[in-house]
Parts: C-alpha cells; sequence; structure tokens
C-alpha cells in the first residue's frame, strides 16, 4: 500500500533499501562501460574493485584504514570526553548555560578545515594535528547538541524527583543524565558522522597516510578507480560504526524501544 | 492536631511579554489535621494546584507561609509524597526500581528498599509487573506505581495533583477505591485536587470547594460519610445530597470560569 505513513514489511524494505544499490551501481555501469563516459574520470566498477584490491593486498591500504579510524576514534573520544560533560553541566545549570553558549554557537560555525592551515603551523603535521582537527569540527556540536537535549529534560520528572528527595546533585545523576543518555548516544553517532568528513579533509593536506593521503595520491596519478574505491570505503565503515551504535544503543537503553 | 497550616498564602505569575501579572491565587487560609483526607475542589484555572504545589514546595508563594508541624515549607523534601496527573515515572528505570527510587536517593541500605518495593507491589497489585518499563503499563497501573512509589518513602502527608484524571471511568473508580483503602489503614495526612464532585466526595473528610480565577476558597464542607467506604455509598441518598449541594457550589464558579 502507499499511503502516507503506511508501514513496510521487513522483506520489502531489505528489497527495497538493496535494490537501490543495485540500480546505482547499475547505471554506473551502463554510462562506465557503455563508453558514455571518459575512462579518464570516471573509472567503471570493475576496475575500481580491481585498483582496490591492488591496493590492500600491493599497496598497504589496510595500514592507511587503520591510520584513519584511529585518528577519528582518537579525536572523536577526545571531544566527547570533555563535549558530553561541559554539555550536559550547561543544560542542567543555566548560569554555565549563559556563560559558554554565546561563544560555543559561535566557534561551532568555524569550519574545522579552514583550521588545518593553522593548526600545522602549531602542531606541525603529525597525528596530534589530525586529532585536533577533529577534535574542533566534533567538539563545539557535541556540546550544543548534549546542552540542548538536557536542557529538555521534562520538567515533570524532575519535580517528582526532588519531591522524592532527591538533592540537586541527585537531579543530574538519577534524572538529567538517564533520561537523555540514549538521545546523548543518538549525538554522538550523529556527530560521529560528521567527524569522518573532516579526518579525509585533514589527511588531503600534509599526510603521509590515511585514506584521505591516498586519495590525493591517486589523484596525480588519475587514477580515479582507486579514489572511489576510497570513497567507498569510508561509506562502508561508516555504515558498520552507525550500525555497531544502534545495536549498542539497543542493548544499552532497553526501555526506549520497550 | 494541626498538621499543616496554610496562611494567608497568594500566589501571582508575572506578566508575560509586560502584560499584566495573572493572580492565580488570592491569599487563602486553611488549616489541615494530622491524618485528615482532603479533597481541594475546583474548575479548571482555579488555582487549586498551584496551591498544592506550593506545598509541595514546588512553587513559592507570592505572600502567606506554609508550615507542617510548625516548620515553614520552603522546598520540596520526602516528607510531602506527590502524585502528578501526568505520568511522570522515571521512563529507564523498571516499575521496582521506580517505588525504589526515593529510598535510594536517601541512600536506605538495598535490602531494605527491596523489602518495601516488594511490599507496595503486593498491595498496589502490581505483582508480575515489578520489572516491566512504565510505557508498558496502562495507565492505571502506571499512577498505582507512581502513587506506590511516593509512599515508599513513609511522608507524613501525600498529595494528589488530579492523579486519575487521565483515566478512564472505571479503573478511576477502583483507583479511588484503592486510594481510600489504602487510607483507611495507613491514616496519612492527605490533600487530593480534583474537578470531579463525586471523586471529592467518595474520598475526603472534608472538602475545599475553590472559586474560579483567582483563586480563594469558597466553601469548606465535612463530609461525614461512614468508614470504611464502599463504592456502593456512591448511589446512597446522603452521597446524592453532598453531590446536588457542590454541583451547586461548584456551577456558578464553573460558569463564571467559563466567561473568562
Amino acid at each position: 500500500m502507499f499511503r502516507p505513513l503506511e508501514p513496510v514489511s521487513p522483506t520489502t524494505k531489505t528489497a527495497l533499501g538493496v535494490g537501490f544499490f543495485v540500480l546505482f551501481v547499475a547505471a554506473w555501469s551502463v554510462a562506465t562501460l557503455g563508453g558514455f563516459v571518459s575512462k579518464t574520470f570516471l573509472a567503471d566498477p570493475l576496475t575500481m574493485l580491481a585498483d582496490g584490491w591492488a591496493l590492500l593486498t600491493r599497496f598497504g591500504f589496510l595500514h592507511d584504514i587503520g591510520m584513519t579510524i584511529w585518528r577519528v576514534v582518537g579525536g572523536f573520544v577526545l571531544a566527547a570526553l570533555f563535549a558530553v560533560p561541559l554539555g550536559v553541566a550547561m543544560g542542567a545549570y543555566k548560569p554555565i548555560e549563559a556563560l559558554f553558549e554565546p561563544f560555543v554557537s559561535f566557534a561551532r560555525y568555524l569550519p574545522a578545515s579552514a583550521f588545518i592551515p593553522l593548526l600545522i603551523l602549531w602542531a606541525g603535521i603529525g597525528e596530534l594535528q589530525k586529532l585536533l582537527v577533529i577534535f574542533i569540527g566534533s567538539f563545539f556540536q557535541l556540546v550544543l547538541m548534549v546542552a540542548v537535549a538536557v536542557g529538555q529534560t521534562r520538567r515533570d520528572l524532575v519535580e517528582a524527583a526532588y519531591t522524592l528527595g532527591s538533592s540537586d546533585a541527585g537531579v543530574v545523576r538519577r534524572v538529567l543524565i538517564p533520561a537523555n543518555a540514549p538521545e546523548i548516544a543518538e549525538i554522538l553517532r550523529l556527530v560521529l558522522g560528521w567527524a569522518w568528513t573532516y579526518v579525509i579533509v585533514a589527511e588531503l593536506i600534509g599526510s603521509s597516510a590515511g585514506i584521505g593521503h591516498m586519495i590525493i595520491d591517486s589523484q596525480s596519478l588519475l587514477a580515479t578507480g582507486q579514489m572511489i574505491f576510497g570513497i567507498i570505503v569510508i561509506g562502508i565503515i561508516g555504515l558498520i560504526s552507525d550500525f555497531l551504535f544502534k545495536a549498542i544503543n539497543a542493548k544499552l537503553f532497553p526501555w526506549r524501544l520497550a | 492536631m494541626k498538621k499543616l497550616v496554610i496562611q494567608d498564602v497568594s500566589r501571582t505569575f508575572p506578566g508575560h511579554r509586560g502584560g499584566a501579572p495573572v493572580r492565580a491565587l488570592q491569599p487563602t487560609t486553611l488549616e489541615v489535621e494530622t491524618n485528615d483526607f482532603i479533597t481541594i475542589l475546583g474548575p479548571s484555572g482555579c488555582g487549586k494546584s498551584t496551591l498544592l504545589r506550593i506545598v509541595a514546595g514546588l512553587d513559592h508563594p507570592t505572600s502567606g507561609t506554609v508550615t507542617m508541624d510548625g516548620r515553614e515549607i520552603t522546598r520540596p523534601g520526602p516528607d510531602r509524597g506527590m502524585v502528578f496527573q501526568s505520568y511522570t515515572l522515571f521512563p529507564w528505570l523498571t516499575v521496582e526500581q521506580n517505588i525504589m527510587f526515593g529510598l535510594a536517593e536517601r541512600g536506605r541500605p538495598p535490602a531494605e528498599q527491596k523489602d518495601v518495593a516488594a511490599s507496595f507491589i503486593e498491595r498496589m497489585g502490581l505483582k508480575g509487573f515489578e520489572h516491566h518499563w512504565p510505557k508498558q503499563l496502562s495507565g492505571g497501573m502506571q499512577q498505582r506505581t507512581a502513587i506506590a512509589r511516593a509512599l515508599a518513602n513513609d511522608p507524613d502527608m501525600l498529595l494528589l495533583d488530579e492523579p486519575f484524571g487521565a483515566l478512564d471511568n472505571q479503573t478511576r473508580a477502583l483507583m479511588q477505591e484503592l486510594l481510600l483503602g489504602i487510607w483507611e489503614r495507613d491514616r496519612k495526612t492527605v490533600l487530593f485536587v480534583t474537578h470531579d464532585i463525586e471523586e471529592a466526595i467518595f474520598l475526603a473528610n472534608r472538602c475545599i470547594v475553590m472559586s474560579a480565577r483567582p483563586g480563594r476558597i469558597k466553601a469548606d464542607i465535612a463530609i461525614d460519610l461512614p468508614h470504611p467506604r464502599h463504592y456502593t455509598l456512591k448511589t446512597s441518598p446522603a452521597f446524592s445530597e453532598l453531590k446536588a449541594r457542590l454541583t451547586e457550589e461548584i456551577r456558578a464558579e464553573a460558569v463564571l470560569a467559563a466567561a473568562h
């Protein structure tokens, strides 16, 4: 039934989801193998796979993938470690929010990629610089989103806790945090996706390893197959991390799905 | 013995965007005896919930004082258990954990928390649901859990703000009997806010009728119906007489409130 908000059966859902991937690859194949697009600009799917295989087996691409994942996860965990407590504090205590909110709102619009030249000056082209790009890119977003989520906690739950004898600290610990934990996990999942964009940009400039570095290297060789393979690998890793996040959330917060 | 003294308490809410301030409650004085069951009856917006929230310590009076056992109330505390109209169980805690919440907050040993929760689960007919999430319960069960959660702290006073307002009629009647049964056994001081006349009579020893906004006490009526009360009481002549009288009192106010 094709009507607004009408649910779709699991089998149909999977079929449709996979179907579009197939359609996409088919269109790509027709365009490239059919000779409609020059090989110089766009490799066909088969070349892409062959190039990818060569990358993995002969050129140590797995090491690049490992480097990129470590940078994203490292920078992101660092950002989350500081951003989540600050966001919770801002959401819970209005003076803290009044102090930081305007600055954080401003800082969140500063594009992380624009900091790369500066960060190279400050931190060189080593790992610290990469981590800092991710950190700047995710920290302010996380703080603001967590603060908003915590600030929107149902007031009646907070009031109920007070009438049950909670202290102020108790309300933060036993109401504000657990009430928003699933929301915070969801925010982390979302912002991690953005962090992937920053890491690639960081690797395009002044880097000797990583998926982004491979892509920029391949550009000078006009190896579009390798470039596309790199991009697809990023997509697949994103998909896997998304799936893991969702699975962990479902496990951690069963009350949400009940 | 006086449990609670509400002395000249008024509440005025500041106006929005430079509008005129809204007076929700005119200076009100009310004395509540220990272990009395008082219902506060009034049309919507008569300030009855505001009054209850002030007693709970969730709101502050613009003027006047509220004292319980001679001590002024300034903030909420576990000595005054509250049940809200909206479902306020903590959705991330099970029924049992919700009931234990207050005891846990006050650092009671886990064994005691479990015991208290078990006894309330039994009394409230929640057996078999102790490990359910609030989401999985009906409205009536959620409010039974909320009452259990408030009582688990063994408060001096129980404050209820239209707790059965969102329930269907049959469930509501059962909940009234359950609550009355608890009161007849435990004799707590109870303040119960409602706009339902039958409910106000059936539960109370004393019914306070409030006027339309700005709220003030319009009538203070003793409900001398014998305990234990049975649901058949609702069809007795004495009950009907009280109901007719309160209907008159409240109707005039509802008309006024509707005209605003």
